[in-house]
């Protein structure tokens, strides 16, 4: 029993080093100088670490722009998703009305379209009432997603219906119950979902790719992309890049492990 | 439920006269609507209305320069008559091929190995999750130096191995898409990991225990009591795992732009390119009524399949 159980912690050790390879690639050529990165043998600790990239890379880019406008439309749209879908689920979950069933459906199956097959009108639509090229059109875009409504939807299916018909026997409004009742106790549903959606929409590129083009407006995605494109031997400095871009959600994601994980296996279990 | 209690405490006072029948029937429908509402406007217009309207745009002319005109099926075939929509197709389909059924291999594999009490479990889940945390510029990005030709650390280890004659990756028309698909697997394993780890969680311990008693070897035990423990889990994977690989975008867009010469070109590109870029909403439209026949109808199928088995 006791050489399984080191044989297994070895084999998981050598699988966890093996997932981190390219991490650890990022951070350490994002530390030295262009010509350093590709060497042979591949030097995983920089011989000089070159902290400068780290100063270097704000007025090589408009870094922060790009960050600040990824940070507002991933906060915007997850506060956004988060309100508009724990109201609705309440409203599948917890009351009966003619014609709820069929909408949920009609929720449900969307889950399993992909967006490239109504991206086309759709970017249409928006060009017709002129919100292309703006925040407004990526806030609209992602914020009413079906996948919220499923989420809230399952974990509001679990508070017994009891407490509702009590709240209700005490005069309280559907509206109140909501609020006061739902709201409170669906604060892991809340937190899972907030960051589920923080991380997508912080890591979309495509979307942005299609709407913005003015480039006062672009995500770090889309900078970083950018960047690629136009010095594609800065190696050292785009590296830099990633590990500025990805370092916020990293950060995001490991304060809420727990809640983010949770909502993932929910979205996954029948309901 | 602290928050709860004054709420409950306060009561009021007995029940309003009862409410005609007339008001009674209309007002539940009007409160149940009235929360759904803000949610569905915005998914009714940007979600529903397209999809309708994307159908009816793939049998009809429609540039940016003259007025919508109907068509008929020439869409369809022009479509049919342009090479690189085969092409894309084609590789729409290998990207499939190859990476559902080894992420689900993968990721599988590892909720195999973290399901259990272990010292540092918690470690190990989060190390093979943040891959999937990792925006996919980024992921590209890094993948694309690792698997760099000359100097890249994944050939330089295969030289190590002994390969003398590793492949080009993606400079090379043949081995662009093995290199996609590695980053992809790497990418999404931790994400369906979850998913299988909270299915092995439904199955009963006791079932094991009862296996074991039957003397069922640990193979045996994976084929009859964790597969099928399994089914419900591996059907919704399979699902969201195909949905993914069909719409797949970003990753190629970034890694390869669907190089070397059209050796990575796939359908949501070809999209993008005819409908965005060229203006040809038409046909772009056809092209996207052909992606989601294809996802649906693999859906469909697999429904069927897991139907069958069931009964």
């Amino acid at each position: 029993m006791g050489v399984r159980k080191v044989a297994l912690s070895v084999l998981l050790v050598a699988l966890c080093l093996l997932v981190l390879v390219p991490f650890v690639w990022m951070i350490s050529s994002s530390l030295k100088h262009d010509n350093q990165v590709f060497t042979v043998p591949t030097q995983w600790v920089p011989r000089e670490f070159v902290w400068s990239n780290y100063a270097d890379i704000w007025t090589q880019i408009p870094m922060l722009a790009y960050l600040r406008n990824s940070a507002f439309l991933a906060v915007t749209i997850s506060f956004l998703q988060v309100l508009t879908g724990s109201f609705a689920a309440y409203g599948f979950s917890k009351l009966r009305f003619p014609g709820r069933d069929w909408l949920f459906l009609a929720y449900l199956a969307t889950i399993a379209v992909p967006w490239q097959a109504y991206m086309i009108p759709q970017y249409l639509i928006m060009e017709q009432v002129g919100l292309v090229d703006t925040h407004l059109s990526i806030i609209l875009l992602q914020a009413f997603g079906a996948f919220g409504v499923f989420l809230m939807r399952q974990y509001y299916q679990s508070i017994p219906d009891e407490l509702i018909e009590a709240a209700r026997i005490d005069g309280l409004s559907e509206y109140r119950i909501w609020w006061r009742i739902m709201v409170p106790l669906s604060r892991p549903a809340i937190a899972s979902l907030g960051l589920l959606t923080f991380v997508s929409t912080w890591n979309d590129y495509m979307g942005p790719f299609i709407y913005l083009t003015s480039n006062e407006l672009w995500t770090v995605q889309l900078g970083l992309r950018s960047f690629v494109g136009q010095y594609d031997a800065a190696y050292a400095m785009i590296m830099t890049g990633s590990v500025i871009s990805v370092l916020p959600v990293v950060l995001v994601f490991l304060l809420g492990q727990r809640q983010f994980i949770q909502g993932i296996a929910t979205s996954g279990l029948k309901g | 439920m602290v928050s709860t209690a004054p709420a409950l405490r306060k009561r009021r006072p007995p029940e309003p006269p009862a409410p005609t029948r007339r008001r009674r029937s209309l007002r539940p429908a009007l409160v149940g609507w009235s929360f759904i509402l803000p949610n569905f406007l915005g998914f009714a217009l940007l979600t529903l209305v397209p999809m309708v309207f994307g159908l009816a745009l793939s049998f009809m002319e429609w540039s940016p320069w003259g007025d919508p005109e109907w068509v008929g099926f020439e869409n369809f075939e022009r479509m049919l008559r342009n090479s690189t929509f085969w092409i894309a197709l084609w590789n729409t389909t290998y990207y499939a091929a190859g990476h559902i059924p080894l992420t689900m291999a993968v990721s599988l594999g590892l909720a195999l190995l973290l399901n259990r009490t272990l010292a540092g479990l918690g470690f190990f889940r989060t190390a093979f999750f943040l891959p999937y945390v990792t925006s996919l510029v980024a992921v590209a990005v890094v993948w694309n130096m690792l698997f760099n030709p000359a100097s890249g650390p994944v050939n330089q280890f295969l030289q190590f191995v002994g390969v003398s004659d590793p492949p080009g990756w993606t400079s090379s028309t043949a081995w662009a898409m093995p290199a996609v698909i590695v980053a992809s697997v790497w990418r999404d394993m931790g994400y369906y990991m979850v998913l299988f780890l909270a299915g092995l969680q439904t199955i009963p311990t006791e079932l094991y225990e009862a296996a074991r008693v039957d003397g069922a070897n640990a193979w045996q035990r994976f084929r009859n009591v964790t597969l099928p423990g399994l089914r419900p889990t591996t059907f919704f994977v399979l699902i969201m795992c195909t949905v993914a690989s069909f719409k797949v975008f970003d990753l190629i867009v970034v890694m390869t732009d669907g190089g070397p010469g059209r050796a990575t070109k796939v359908l949501s590109q070809l999209i993008y390119e005819e409908g965005i870029r060229e203006g040809r909403f038409g046909l772009a439209s056809a092209i996207s009524l052909v992606l989601f026949l294809l996802v649906a109808g693999f859906t469909v199928v697999q429904f069927l399949l897991q139907r069958r088995r069931e009964d």
